[in-house]
């Protein structure tokens, strides 16, 4: 193996596994604000025992539709669908990141969410089942379940495409995903509050890129599929992928600047990090 | 039936969400794209930058979309 594909080999790797980890971070900092607030407004037993189901039923989501994938699915049918999705959630994150950076839409906040979630924990009756307070339970399986969906989502896609650069691509974003897991916990745990100080619509910009990139390069790749049957190339082949991140950040940047200057909103206030503090979410 | 309404409906938000612009204008796009790789409409080498190209359009027109809602709404 040459030294020009072992340097694209680490390149690819080292992309998937900080994508993977940014897109999972932002994920479990939502979740954790969720099973945090159960917690201490319900039950911890409730909370730390559904988080506990939603792991299991992602493990087990995981595993079957992943292994599904691997065995069932050509090439160049996984590339379209894997890459119209990974389209469709990098365009939606990277559409929020735009909006909240121009000032249209407030950054996600997760004190206040923290407080509206221990509201509506506090209003709500007690029922008890399986001997657990049956509503810390299920809001903590809920909010694990659907955010680690997403990071499932992105691990085995990012994971599966990575396949290609690296016989343990899975692995590497698997392994993303649960220090990014790990991360938050302990982080979580130490502060013992809500995440509030992760500049998530920051990291949401910059994975809502790299997802639209990727997207983009395998969608384009698996129409190949209506063609020959085989992968269509890119000029420049992998290489495309960097053009398509820069071509995305020029764009995404003057859309950014066209909606300040539209509303007239404060640089300050549409800055993408700054007004975690100063918005709800 | 109220169970795959349900589900029908996760997926809906799981997949498309708030801005089904994106959505319609991607699943447009490769459809184009398609188009294109099967008529030989275009020199093959093309066909990738058209698509990358529909994609700034459908998040652009995504965002301009919403623009003018806010500007019809008063923000």
């Amino acid at each position: 193996m040459g030294a020009v594909a072992v340097m694209h080999m680490t390149a690819a790797t080292l992309g998937l596994a900080a994508a993977t980890f940014l897109a999972s971070a932002v994920e479990f900092v939502e979740a954790f604000t969720i099973v945090l607030a159960m917690g201490l407004s319900r039950s911890w037993r409730a909370a730390l025992t559904g988080t506990a189901a939603a792991v299991l039923a992602l493990t087990a989501v995981t595993a079957v539709a992943g292994v599904a994938l691997i065995q069932w699915v050509s090439e160049s049918v996984l590339q379209l669908v894997i890459g119209t999705l990974l389209l469709l959630f990098g365009l939606q994150w990277l559409r929020t990141a735009i909006l909240r950076a121009g000032g249209l839409a407030s950054l996600r906040d997760e004190q206040a969410a923290f407080r509206a979630e221990q509201e509506a924990a506090r209003v709500a009756g007690h029922q008890m089942r399986l001997g657990l307070d049956w509503m810390a339970f299920v809001v903590s399986f809920k909010g694990v379940f659907l955010e680690g969906l997403e990071v499932v989502f992105i691990v085995i896609t990012f994971g599966l495409s990575a396949t290609r650069y690296n016989p343990h691509g899975l692995l590497v974003a698997s392994g993303s995903a649960v220090l990014a897991g790990l991360l938050v916990a302990v982080v979580g745990v130490i502060a013992r509050r809500p995440l509030s100080a992760v500049p998530e619509n920051t990291v949401k910009y910059a994975v809502g890129l790299l997802l639209t990139s990727f997207g983009t390069f395998w969608a384009v790749e698996g129409l190949g599929y209506f063609g020959s049957g085989e992968s269509l190339p890119w000029p420049g082949q992998d290489w495309a992928i960097i053009g398509l991140v820069i071509g995305g950040l020029g764009l995404s940047r003057l859309a950014v600047l066209g909606l300040r200057r539209t509303f007239k909103t404060p640089a300050s206030l549409g800055d993408i990090e700054s007004c975690a503090s100063s918005s709800g979410s | 039936m109220r169970f795959l309404v349900g589900f029908l409906r996760f997926c809906y938000d799981f997949i498309v969400g708030d801005a089904w612009g994106i959505a319609a204008g991607v699943v447009a796009v490769l459809a184009i794209g398609v188009w294109l790789l099967r008529t030989d409409a275009v020199d093959r080498a093309f066909i990738p930058l058209v698509v990358a190209l529909g994609v700034g359009l459908a998040l652009g027109g995504s965002l301009l979309a919403e623009v003018r809602r806010r500007r019809r709404t008063g923000r």
